[in-house]
């Protein structure tokens, strides 16, 4: 999945500096150096409010464990990476203390580093393929740490210039959904002079990243100052435009725009159709966390409602499910539960997190599977029938599967559910687009180099193209389908010539 | 952001609004709504575009007080400032068939409005028969009486058309001649009675749900329904559906899902305006 893998960085190793900075300090000092430890905010007193969990790294501490990277010859670390971030090469500037350097390094590949920082599952992308890891059975060099100081630092040290653009071209481009995919899409494309607009359908910009990932761990100014960098830039955003109802593609068109990127996400929460699952009190994890991220149904000052509940079961394992149950948690829930139908082993979620739910004092029921949810007589969720699961041998592919244990049901409290069992794409885009060709599961099929669809001039990318992914993948997506829809118009303007 | 143009009230209750808003103005069909948000701390709600005018780029909402957010909007006026986005949900299904019975209660007759006049000039006959309290809740008779063959009304106290529910009046008419589809839209107990009437003289019967909604797109799932024994999102594949496949006692049940946290806000609302 490494795209951007120039092997630039191999040009780059040679140079003076960075040869004499691993010269001066033999590997073996550099093995022997342990790990940096984040600060954290103590677990009982974050669950307290929305604070950030994790509160950085100072720069001696960022400088040190630059020092643990050896700058391998060939660095496995970056095939780890699904956009090649130069992790060696940002992590050496680190360790010369050219913070900037390392910045620019890392942006020419990841645009959002201070996001990508705090939410790659680091653990099974760069940081597992880390020589730490894999050869010498240490912990891996904490990359995604080292990443988000830098760009912190950056916003800090108030270093952040726009990058530059080009003239304008006045060739308009629409971009459908301001998530991450969008987001990046719109940044190179403005970069290369394009007229660029935003339409977002929502009230507020950002995608998951505003109304799915909570504050803590993510804080919402982070994805308002990038927001603010890229309209500098000249990205027009336009909310609560739905495309395909507020205006439709051929409006668009009509207007002067010459391409889009959909990056439309994959919005829709699944349900398990189990008897009870619609009473009140169990509801998506979407619902749950647009109400307290989006709406601030937490707030008493806010109009929207919430449940606070006291007993919470969250049904998955999964990152959404790790977030929806830590906000109960904050929300004063006095048990807070993840019911996972498989073990810690097989949990999707990224592994802080479930270390931060653990510490936050949340229970585990895995190997556990709802199979009913019973009303409390009037027409509210007040107890689960949960089912015991166990794993069978491994089959063909090498996965166990969950298997319910026979009558091992029992029934545990809870006056509020969330179901975290995954989502499907948006259909809005697809259903107003006829001819646009889709997967079954309702993903719409790109060409995977230049992301472009089987309209002329429509692109797609991220959640809408891969099912539910990651944040990386999606802004690799926009960024890919920046590059495919630059060559699409320039070959365009050549034909026209 | 849009802005408010003007705000008159056709009953003690109910306000109607006229709101700019161009682009759903153009592509507004009968059947859409709109979500709206009223200031940084406003909660999105759903409303029936009651009329639109493309030309001067409005539209109309009308809006019956029965909590916090739509107080709000009942209390706006002209130039202030409103989030509106949409045209929302699936538009009416209009179509030639004969003779149409549309059955409005309450502030469902706003809804209704558009879909009786679509109705009517797909060259069907229309027989309306609008229900409220009392004379001075019923709204929008005059509108919807331009648009219909007959109209019939019915008001529970008697103070106005004949006394009755709703039901009364449409078994007589059921009874009389003979009706090819019913759209009713109103208090979900309403139309409840309504479909169960209708499945017994097997008359095909759409009902609008107004279910409990937050992003109007898909994304949440509050507004979910069982619908012939599937459940549906009301915002994407309604809010209009087949009433006899309709599970109203989980709709009445789950619109009672906020009440609690509801009422407590907006005691505290109305005791800051007092
Ligand atoms: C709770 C939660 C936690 C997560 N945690 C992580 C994590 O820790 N790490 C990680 O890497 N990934 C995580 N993910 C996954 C990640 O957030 C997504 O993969 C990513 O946001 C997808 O980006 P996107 O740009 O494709 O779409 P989205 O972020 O979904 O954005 C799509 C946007 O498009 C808008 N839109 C949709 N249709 C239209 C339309 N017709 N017109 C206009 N706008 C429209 C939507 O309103 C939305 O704002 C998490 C997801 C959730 C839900
Ligand atoms: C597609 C659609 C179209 C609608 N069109 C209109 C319209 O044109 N005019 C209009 O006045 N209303 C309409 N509604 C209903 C309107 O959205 C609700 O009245 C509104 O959300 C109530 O919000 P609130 O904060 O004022 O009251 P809340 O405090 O949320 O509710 C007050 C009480 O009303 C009940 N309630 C809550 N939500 C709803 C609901 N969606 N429908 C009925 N009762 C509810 C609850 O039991 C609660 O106790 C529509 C609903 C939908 C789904
Ligand atoms: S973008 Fe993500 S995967 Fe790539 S180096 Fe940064 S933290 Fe690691
Ligand atoms: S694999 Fe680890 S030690 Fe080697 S270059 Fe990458 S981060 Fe540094
Ligand atoms: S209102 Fe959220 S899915 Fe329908």
């Amino acid at each position: 999945m490494v795209e951007q893998n120039d092997n630039s960085h191999r040009g780059l190793r040679e140079e003076a500096w960075r040869k004499e900075l691993k010269k001066s300090i033999p590997a073996r000092e550099r093995t022997a150096i342990d790990r940096v430890k984040m600060t954290e905010e103590d677990a009982a007193l974050r669950i307290k409010g929305h604070m950030e969990v994790n509160k950085g790294i100072t720069a001696e501490m960022a400088m040190q464990e630059a020092r643990r990277c050896l700058d391998c010859p060939d660095p496995q670390c970056i095939k780890g990476c699904p956009v090649g971030v130069d992790i060696p090469t940002f992590i050496k500037y680190i360790e010369a203390g050219a913070f900037a350097s390392a910045v620019a390094s890392i942006k020419e590949s990841n645009v959002f580093p201070s996001i990508c920082g705090r939410v790659c599952p680091q653990e099974i992308q760069c940081e597992a393929n880390c020589i730490y890891a894999k050869k010498l059975n240490k912990e891996p060099v904490a990359i995604g740490y080292l990443e988000r100081f830098v760009a912190d630092y950056e916003y800090m040290a108030s270093r952040v210039t726009p990058p530059e653009t080009a003239p304008s071209n006045h060739t308009r481009i629409a971009i459908i959904g301001s998530g991450p995919a969008g987001l990046a899409a719109a940044g190179d494309l403005v970069k290369h002079g394009y007229e660029v607009t935003v339409f977002e359908a929502l009230h507020e910009f950002g995608g998951v990243l505003r109304y799915g990932i909570p504050e803590f761990r993510l804080p919402k100014y982070i994805i308002d100052r990038e927001i603010k960098n890229l309209q500098k830039m000249g990205v027009k955003f336009e909310r609560n435009i739905i495309v395909g109802k507020t205006v439709t593609f051929s409006d668009l068109e009509d207007e002067g725009f010459r391409a889009f990127f959909v990056g439309s996400g994959a919005g829709l929460p699944n349900f398990m159709n189990i008897p009870g699952e619609n009473l009140n009190g169990v509801l998506s994890s979407n619902e749950y966390l647009t109400r307290v991220n989006l709406m601030g149904a937490d707030k008493p000052d806010h109009d929207t409602p919430v449940y606070f509940g006291k007993n919470v079961a969250v049904i998955g394992g999964g990152n959404t499910a790790m977030d929806s149950v830590r906000t109960a948690k904050r929300l004063g829930a006095d048990r807070a539960m993840i019911i996972y139908r498989r073990s810690f082993d097989e949990m999707p979620a990224r592994q802080e997190e479930i270390r931060h739910a653990l510490e936050e004092g949340i229970e585990f029921l895995n190997l556990h599977n709802p199979v009913e949810y019973i009303s409390n007589g009037n027409g509210h969720v007040s107890r689960i029938k949960v089912q015991r699961m166990m794993l069978s041998e491994p089959d063909a592919s090498g996965r166990k599967k969950p298997v319910p244990v026979e009558d091992s049901e029992y029934f545990i409290d809870a006056d509020l559910v969330i179901v975290s069992v995954g989502v499907s794409p948006n259909p809005l885009v697809p259903r107003s687009m006829p001819g646009l060709h889709v997967s079954p599961s309702g993903t719409i099929l790109v060409n995977a180099g230049e992301m472009n669809s089987n309209i002329e001039g429509v692109f797609a990318g991220g959640d809408i193209v891969r099912g539910g992914a990651t944040v990386i993948l999606a802004m690799g997506d926009g960024r890919r389908a920046a590059q495919g829809i630059h060559e699409y118009l320039q070959k365009k303007a050549k034909s026209v010539e | 952001m849009n802005r408010v143009i003007a705000k008159e009230y056709l009953s003690p209750y109910v306000a109607q609004i006229i709101i700019h808003a161009p682009l759903i103005a153009r592509k507004r069909q009968a059947g859409h709504f709109v979500i709206i948000k009223i200031g940084e701390k406003g909660e999105r709600i759903p409303l029936t575009i009651a009329k639109a005018d493309a030309d001067k780029g409005t539209i109309t909402l009308i809006v019956q007080k029965v909590g916090l957010t739509s107080h709000k909007v009942a209390s706006l006026n002209a130039g202030d400032e409103i989030d509106v986005v949409g045209p929302l949900g699936n538009a009416t299904h209009i179509e030639k068939v004969g003779t149409v019975l549309c059955a409005g209660g309450g502030v469902g007759i706003a809804p209704l409005l558009p879909i009786v006049e679509a109705m009517k000039k797909a060259g069907n006959k229309i027989i309306s028969i609008l229900a409220a309290k009392s004379k001075d809740l019923l709204i929008l008779e005059n509108e919807i009486r331009s648009h219909s063959d007959e109209l019939i009304i019915m008001t529970d106290d008697g103070s106005f058309g004949q006394k009755g529910l709703i039901t009364a009046g449409m078994e007589e008419i059921l009874k009389a001649q003979k009706i090819d589809l019913c759209v009713t839209i109103g208090p979900t107990i309403m139309m409840k009675y309504a479909s169960l009437l209708t499945k017994k003289y097997n008359v095909p019967t759409i009902a609008s749900l107004n279910t409990i909604m937050v992003d109007g797109t898909g994304m949440c799932g509050a507004c979910r329904v069982t619908v012939g024994g599937q459940v549906k999102f009301a915002c994407v594949d309604g809010p209009e559906f087949n009433a006899h496949e309709v599970d109203f006692d989980e709709l009445l049940m789950r619109l009672g899902g906020y009440k609690n946290e509801e009422s407590q806000r907006y005691q505290k609302e109305l005791e800051k305006t007092r």
